[in-house]
């Protein structure tokens, strides 16, 4: 019976993962499927019968995917580093210092992470627009902290509130000043929720659709979520190959750092969601 | 009369300058200029006049926007079902892994982590109408029985939903998971003792004790849910006859693709009544937690 439970067990978690891991498999093996073959219905398409990277020759020869894929290199590493600064003192400033008005700007800032990105992009595009940044990703690395800051700030704050006061104390006595305290003292403990934070926002800003598609229309400046939507999806051609081969690369470092991080990641958000 | 009190509170401003640009200017200007623009007829390239709630009214009077309020609803409410359902089932199941259970976990958090813009491209070509993947495992159990995924509304809505449940699905289980492993095993020991069968440890010791994480989780997700973009616009692109717009996209055709800033400004203020609500609860239940502690 006991045998028997287990294997029941063993049988749902491999349709779990069937569940969940189909999509992957199916950009993977679309993407090295010689074209005649994917639209072969007397194929069984869950196999290959040949390889080709023609797909991949393509999308780098024929299309602008390693600009895209550069413009959005650049837009997340920005935004992220931007969003971690500012986070950062920000969050060390509402859990440590006692200031009046401190409350009420934690509210605020809870309040600001609770409201979706997609609702705002029509007024920002038109700041955008008031600052002169129309069709610059300029205005997708001042914009996507807007999303990320709220939720990193509330994520760093219930962080340092877990730091034992009595370490930066000590240094301050020793005379050291607030913000070498701040960077050799606090920033090596809370390694764990920056690594967190750094990894939220990396991934977010690098999926993010609707802003980069309203701010952003020229091919050039495209990043890749919006450059696969909108110039590799088109009309009745073929060309599943070459879109399954970018969603593929697109997706790939996100599933890299993911990996090396999961327990990191996975302890912080939960931490984050549900501790406050 | 000083602007700060002492050399703390003034560093402290210091330090939060940023986020209170980011806060103020980025967020909440944004917000209130939206609120102003919702009230005039202003379109891409032209300031336009005050015409008070007449956008409102206006939508209300459209069967489309009615039927896209409907959509949201829909859209919302069975996807947050299916995801509460089986992010339990799923977090039942990765308590008790031992085996492989870092590797399992990690896999399964896959669909949560990748940005929704990537993989909904996958799942777009899984429901081509000609190479549907799925229709080819339909037809090969033996029926020749074929889904139009995307071809009719009501399917359409079914695909959505179902993209919507597998990304959301990982974030419920991982969550349920957090509050699973945090429950006293001592208490599954007592009822046992007590002769207390499965379900009923389930019903009067598990659910009780997770109640807390799942409300948030719950609120959180209606958040992200309700307000949906991505899958919608790279699926279905709202259609087939409006089946699948839901309140953002639809304020992306209204606002940006016909250029009626004004009116897309008044769809998306419709979301803010339902977001007060949940961040209402949600706020209430966070100071809660932090007065218990």
């Amino acid at each position: 019976m006991k045998k028997f439970n287990s294997l029941i067990k063993i049988f749902i978690v491999i349709l779990i993962l069937v569940w969940t891991l189909f999509p992957f498999y199916w950009m993977l093996i679309t993407s090295v499927k010689p074209k005649a073959d994917i639209y072969d219905q007397k194929l069984n398409p869950l196999l290959l019968y040949g390889f080709t990277n023609e797909h991949y020759r393509y999308l780098f020869e024929e299309t602008n995917f390693l600009i895209w894929y550069k413009n959005s290199l650049i837009v997340a590493t920005s935004s992220t580093i931007i969003t971690l600064i500012v986070s950062y003192f920000a969050g060390y400033s509402l859990s440590r210092l006692k200031f009046r008005g401190s409350s009420l700007l934690g509210l605020l800032i809870f309040i600001a992470y609770l409201i979706p990105p997609t609702l705002l992009f029509i007024p920002l595009a038109k700041v955008v627009s008031i600052l002169n940044l129309g069709n610059n990703i300029a205005a997708l690395i001042l914009t996507y902290p807007t999303f990320l800051v709220p939720f990193c700030t509330w994520m760093l704050m219930s962080y340092f509130s877990t730091i034992p006061y009595e370490l930066e104390e000590c240094a301050f006595i020793d005379g050291a000043s607030r913000l070498r305290v701040l960077f050799n003292i606090v920033f090596p403990v809370c390694k764990p929720a920056i690594i967190t934070v750094t990894l939220f926002s990396f991934t977010l800003s690098w999926g993010e659709m609707i802003y980069a598609l309203v701010m952003v229309p020229s091919t050039m400046n495209k990043t890749l979520p919006v450059g696969i939507r909108s110039e590799l999806i088109r009309g009745d051609v073929f060309f599943h190959g070459p879109l399954m081969a970018a969603a593929l690369l697109s997706v790939i470092p996100v599933i890299l750092i993911f990996s090396f991080f999961t327990d990191l990641y996975i302890s912080g958000l939960t931490k984050g969601a549900v501790k406050y | 009369m000083k602007l700060f009190r002492n050399e703390e509170e003034r560093t402290a401003y210091f330090y939060l300058l940023p986020a209170i640009i980011v806060v103020f200017g980025f967020i909440g200007y944004p917000f209130v200029y939206s609120i102003y623009l919702s009230f005039t007829n202003a379109g891409i390239g032209k300031s336009g006049s005050f015409i008070g709630i007449l956008n409102y009214l206006n939508l209300l009077k459209s069967s489309t926007f009615r039927q896209v309020l409907f959509n949201s609803l829909v859209f919302t409410i069975i996807a947050i079902s299916i995801k509460m359902f089986f992010g339990m089932i799923f977090a039942l199941i990765m308590q008790h892994l031992r085996r492989a259970g870092k590797l399992v976990k990690t896999l399964i958090m896959l669909p949560w982590v990748v940005p929704t813009s990537l993989s909904a491209i996958a799942w777009w070509w899984m429901y081509n109408p000609n190479y549907s993947i799925f229709n080819w495992i339909i037809n090969k159990l033996g029926t020749d029985y074929r889904v139009h995924w995307l071809s009719l509304p009501k399917t359409a809505m079914l695909s959505v939903i179902i993209v919507n449940s597998w990304i959301g699905i990982p974030f419920f289980a991982i969550s349920i998971l957090s509050g699973l492993i945090s429950i006293d095993i001592e208490l599954y020991e007592a009822a046992d003792s007590e002769g207390a069968k499965g379900y009923q440890k389930f019903i009067y010791i598990t659910l009780p004790l997770i109640k807390p994480v799942l409300a948030v989780v719950l609120l959180f997700s209606t958040l992200m849910t309700i307000s949906e973009f991505n899958i919608i616009y790279i699926i279905t692109n709202g259609g087939p006859l409006f089946g699948t717009t839901l309140l953002s996209l639809y304020a992306y055709q209204q606002g940006i693709s016909n250029g009626v800033i004004s009116r897309g400004a008044a769809i998306s203020i419709f979301i803010f009544p339902l977001l007060f609500i949940v961040s209402y609860f949600q706020l209430r239940m966070v100071r809660k937690g932090i007065s218990k502690r």
